[in-house]
């Protein structure tokens, strides 16, 4: 009976930019089964928050994630908004929205960058993450940062967008629109790309829906769940669809990324001509209490917020449970029986984002 | 194959897409939350900047001299000082701190 190998993949690995280990069980260059051990980057930022008032925990929330940072910091406020019974302008909603479809265009931007470079197609990466400035650039210009935008607070926004900036976005959209249309038929019809993604770290719909995947993950294999079909900020008022794809490959959850590019450009461009005048934000006096769950799209797929409070400033519990946590046990299932070599293509399919799910 | 090759001509032509830093500075967007100032003149040292700073990073004294000091390693330029500050002594510069 032949023996098998047990070898280390991370938490230092070329393609992965986050650190975590995969113990993979191989059988000469085939995964039987891997091993997931993570706790590299814990930071207890949990706990943390439990120590700071509730209005300082934004910006702490914030810092939980380096990409999706501004749909953390949205999902708790919607959390303590919905504790105090506030509701935030429309305006304010509209503006949530478009600072959310630009850090998912952003990060879906940089999890297909990641992954042409995990393949080994430098120049499409560069290309993409050339693009990717632009968006980075949208950011700062309107909110002074080009990822801790810090611009989401309990009640509303801290600031608003002007019309000349408002203009300035939809300059910067032309841009990457034109750009993505010259990379995307790279990713999406190469040859060599192709013969990477296609048939590679298949999850069925039925493990997917089993294994508790979420976003672009569960989307690729036929699941058709988006949390802003549940329309909250303004997204009720945006008709968003979920992209769904069927095969449940890393090209499918590549090609999801890609649609949902295009599907951002059009949400944002919406949202610009829709938004409403008005204030931005609502003054409240009230001090979170009670308990609730909230959850949110990222670009990774659902978060879930818990929050506990008890009247003061301080709040008594705060649990995250992250899209990258979720989809761990969707990827563990993906790679028992692929290649050795496909290891990385498919842990990055997932777009992990390690501090996120360690916190 | 070779669906990039067009691209690859077209680079070669343009211009560069980074710059060549330190010679060459990106100029920062208006607005834009590099470094926290503080005018002396109109600050009150009432230490409410300090009290709700996240990251701890402002340290206020009254007694036995009017003080106001930011560690900027621990500074997070979040601007939330500035939001509550009464009398709008605080403001961000645009350009980032500089390594010296």
């Amino acid at each position: 009976m032949a023996k098998n190998t047990i070898i280390p993949f991370g938490p230092q690995h070329p393609v992965l930019p986050e650190p975590i280990q995969l113990r993979l069980v191989l059988d000469e260059e085939r995964v039987v089964s891997a091993i997931p051990v993570v706790g590299y980057v814990h930071r207890g930022l949990e706990k943390l928050a439990e120590q700071k008032d509730f209005l300082q925990d934004t910006y702490l929330i914030e810092r939980i994630c380096g990409i999706c940072s501004f749909i953390h910091s949205l999902t708790y406020s919607m959390g303590i908004e919905s504790m105090m019974g506030l509701t935030p302008p429309p305006r304010a909603q509209y503006l949530r929205v478009i600072w959310s479809e630009l850090h998912r265009m952003h990060s879906h931007l940089l999890a297909v960058g990641l992954l042409a470079d995990a393949f080994g197609f430098e120049n499409l990466f560069m290309q993409l993450w050339r693009t990717r400035e632009h968006i980075m650039d949208a950011m700062e210009a309107t909110t002074g940062a080009r990822v801790m935008l810090g611009t989401c607070c309990p009640g509303g926004v801290r600031k608003d967008i002007d019309p000349e900036l408002l203009k300035f976005i939809l300059t910067t959209l032309v841009t990457v629109e034109k750009e993505m249309d010259e990379q995307m038929p790279v990713l999406l019809n190469d040859y060599s790309v192709k013969q990477r993604l296609c048939g590679v770290g298949i999850l069925d719909k039925q493990t997917a829906y089993e294994r508790g995947a979420v976003g672009p993950t569960a989307r690729a294999s036929g699941i058709a769940m988006d949390l802003r079909t549940h329309g909250y900020a303004a997204y009720g008022e945006l008709a968003v669809e979920p992209m769904v794809e069927t095969d449940g490959d890393c090209y499918a959850r590549t090609k999801v990324r890609v649609r949902e590019l295009y599907q951002s450009i059009s949400i944002i461009r919406k949202a610009i001509g829709q938004i409403p005048a008005g204030p931005i934000n609502v003054p409240f006096k009230t001090k979170p209490d009670g308990e609730v769950i909230m959850r949110a799209e990222q670009p990774r797929g659902e978060v879930l917020y818990y929050l506990k409070g008890n009247g003061s400033d301080m709040l008594e519990r705060l649990r995250v449970r992250t899209p990258t946590f979720a989809n761990i046990p969707p990827v563990l299932a993906m790679l028992a029986g692929c290649e050795l070599a496909d290891v990385g293509v498919i842990v990055i399919s997932i777009d992990p984002c390690i501090s996120c799910t360690e916190r | 194959m070779f669906t990039l090759i067009g691209n690859v001509f077209k680079n070669l032509r343009s211009k560069y897409a980074t710059r060549l830093y330190p010679y060459e500075v990106r100029e920062s967007f208006a607005g834009s939350r590099g470094k926290l100032e503080i005018d002396p003149d109109i600050c009150i040292y009432c230490g409410i900047c300090a009290k709700r700073c996240p990251a701890n990073a402002i340290a206020v004294t009254r007694k036995p001299d009017k003080t106001w000091t930011l560690d900027p390693y621990r500074c997070i330029v979040c601007s939330y000082c500035i939001d509550v500050c009464p009398k709008k002594c605080l403001h961000m510069n645009a350009k980032h701190r500089s390594p010296e």
